[in-house]
This record gives C-alpha cells, sequence and structure tokens, in this order.
C-alpha cells in the first residue's frame, strides 16, 4: 500500500471507530434517560470489565479450549486478594506484574 | 454579565490546571503503564506488517484502539481489502457504545463541545478508571478528561517507540504483560458494591467464557455484558417487586 492509502483506510477505521464512542453519548448525555435505562446502564461497567476478564484468564488462546492451567488466572487469586484489601490500583498493578514475572520465570 | 460568563466553567474546574493534570495524572499512570507492553507489541507487528513508523503514529492518532489495531494491522498484513478492514474495526469498536451510554449518565447536560474531545479518548481502561472514579463521587469532568488524553499519548508514543525500537526490548520482562490483567481486577473489586453486582460480575464471566469458546472473535465483550447486565437488571426488578 502506498501512504495516500495507508491514510486513507486509517481515517475511515478512525471514523468508524469514533463514531460508537461520540453517538451515545453525545445523545444520551442530552436526553431525560429512563429510571430502567439508568438502572441497566450501572450494571455495565462491572459487566464488561468481567467479560473482557474472564477468557483472559480462562481460556487458552492457543488452542482455544478452557484450563485451569493458565499463570494469568492463578496469580490473579493473590491480585485480588490485595485488591480486596487496598482498593489500590496502582499497587494492585505492581503486585500483579511482579507475582507474573516471578512465577513465569519459576514455571519457564 | 460577561464576568458570569467566565467565572462558570472555572467554578467547575476545582483548582488550578496544574492541581488538574496533577489529579489526571495519579489516576492515568496505570493505564499509561499498561499500554507500554500494549503499544510496544502494536509498534512492532506494524513495522514488520511493512507500516512506515510515523504512519504507525498516525494510525494511534486517529484510532485510539488497541484491539482494533492489532485486528486491522494483522489483515494488512494479509492482505484483506480496505471494506473488510474497516467493517471489521466497526464490529469490534462496537463496545464502545455502551461505554459512552454509561458515562453519559455522569455527564449529563455538558456541552456537545466537551463531549466531543472527551468521547474520542474512551477505551476499555479510561472508562473503567473513570466510572470508578465518578462512581466514587471524588472526580469530574475534567479531570475524566485529562486521563482520556494522557491515556492516548501514552499510546501513541509506545505505539511509535515499537515500531522504531520494538524489536530490541526483550518480550515479557517485569511482568509487564500482567499490567492491563491486574488493573482490570482491581478495577472490577472497587466496583463490587452489593451482591447484585457480584452476580451481575459472575453472569457476565460465565457467559464471556462460553461466547468466547463457541464464537472466536470479538463478539463476546459486547454479548456477555448485555447478557450479565439484563440478567442482573431483572434480578434486581424482580427482587423489588416482592419487597
Amino acid at each position: 500500500m502506498s501512504w495516500p492509502e495507508y491514510i486513507l483506510l486509517f481515517a475511515a477505521m478512525g471514523l468508524v471507530t469514533y463514531l460508537p464512542r461520540w453517538l451515545p453519548l453525545v445523545y444520551l448525555a442530552h436526553k431525560r434517560m429512563p429510571k430502567w435505562l439508568v438502572d441497566w446502564l450501572s450494571l455495565i461497567p462491572v459487566a464488561i470489565l468481567s467479560s473482557l476478564l474472564a477468557p483472559s484468564l480462562l481460556v487458552d488462546s492457543q488452542s482455544h479450549s478452557f484450563t485451569f492451567s493458565k499463570t494469568d488466572l492463578w496469580v490473579a487469586l493473590p491480585t485480588l486478594l490485595f485488591a480486596l484489601k487496598t482498593k489500590s490500583l496502582g499497587g494492585t498493578l505492581l503486585v500483579g506484574m511482579l507475582l507474573f514475572w516471578l512465577v513465569g520465570m519459576l514455571r519457564a | 454579565m460577561n464576568e458570569d460568563k467566565v467565572k462558570q466553567p472555572q467554578a467547575e474546574l476545582v483548582g488550578s490546571t496544574g492541581d488538574l493534570l496533577r489529579q489526571g495524572a495519579a489516576a492515568a499512570w496505570p493505564i499509561c503503564l499498561g499500554y507500554l507492553p500494549l503499544g510496544l507489541a502494536m509498534g512492532v507487528l506494524a513495522q514488520q506488517a511493512g507500516i512506515p513508523a510515523w504512519l504507525t503514529g498516525l494510525m494511534s492518532i486517529f484510532l485510539f484502539a488497541g484491539s482494533a489495531q492489532f485486528i486491522g494491522v494483522a489483515m494488512i498484513d494479509a492482505g484483506a481489502s480496505m471494506a473488510a478492514i474497516v467493517v471489521t474495526t466497526f464490529m469490534v469498536n462496537l463496545r464502545h457504545a455502551l461505554m459512552g451510554s454509561a458515562l453519559a449518565v455522569y455527564l449529563r447536560g455538558v456541552n456537545r463541545w466537551f463531549l466531543t474531545l472527551f468521547a474520542y479518548g474512551i477505551t476499555d481502561e479510561t472508562f473503567a478508571v473513570n466510572m470508578a472514579r465518578f462512581r466514587s463521587g471524588n472526580w469530574n469532568r475534567w479531570r475524566a478528561l485529562v486521563v482520556n488524553h494522557l491515556a492516548n499519548s501514552a499510546w501513541v508514543l509506545a505505539t511509535v517507540a515499537g515500531a522504531l525500537a520494538g524489536q530490541f526490548i526483550p518480550r515479557g520482562a517485569f511482568g509487564i504483560d500482567y499490567a492491563l490483567t491486574a488493573m482490570f481486577i482491581c478495577l472490577l473489586v472497587m466496583q463490587l458494591h452489593n451482591r447484585l453486582l457480584v452476580f451481575t460480575g459472575l453472569l457476565s464471566a460465565a457467559v464471556a467464557v462460553g461466547w468466547y469458546l463457541l464464537i472466536p472473535g470479538n463478539s463476546y465483550i459486547v454479548g456477555a455484558s448485555v447478557c450479565g447486565a439484563t440478567l442482573g437488571f431483572y434480578i434486581k426488578r424482580a427482587r423489588e417487586r416482592r419487597r
């Protein structure tokens, strides 16, 4: 691909990425939302975070099968405990990284 | 008259621009750290696919979307058509519509220019951090905007660095690949305020794993989130009726 083609492609990709970010936000921020919608939306953050996390902990990406043996999962347990105790985002991040690094070296 | 107009937005700022940047940065640094390995990896792949570094930077500025950029680069490398790449990008990023909707609850009546600037920075990570902060109450839209744009800057820099020098960085160093997972775990913990939310999380997780095993790709994120939230919503309804 030549660079003008790249720019055209990336601009098109950018547009279809931006629209879903922009439209519902601008539309809903200026509308009276019914209570059921607010209630439903209040569950969305937890639902999205769980949906993002669970497969990355429980599905082996190479064989695309369910597993309990990923390092990601076993490191997630102490990381979760640390998060529950401290509620510190930065601390949890560092503890998780450190454990993942150590366990990775032990398992190698 | 004029004075009032000037004063009002400043009252919302809460403190100086410096304070604002500091508070934003305090919330954004875990995201930036998490974007580092992702951005580097994405830059390396783009470089291997034959995309010049400056165009990789432009891609990150235009999109600011991790998974869509990975998939886009893989499709470019495989010689897919432009239409196929654009349609796939749209599908992968549709989940941001859900996040924008949830954020709208905390950005009621805010002017469109602000929202236009803000919407650009909605990603899985900035969404989760800002929602947790908005919920705790100690947060405002300007700090949220700073978080979005700091995260974006980190992403652009990391991807360009990856394109230029990524192949010299050892993979898996310091467990940095786990940064985003650890951050998501903590953000999830910070949101679990009651049993209904715990239940919604477990339901979504179960649906996500099943969905992902059955249907490869990214559809499980939107699919499982909507299923989980909807089931949780009806459980809440049923409990309220019984009372």
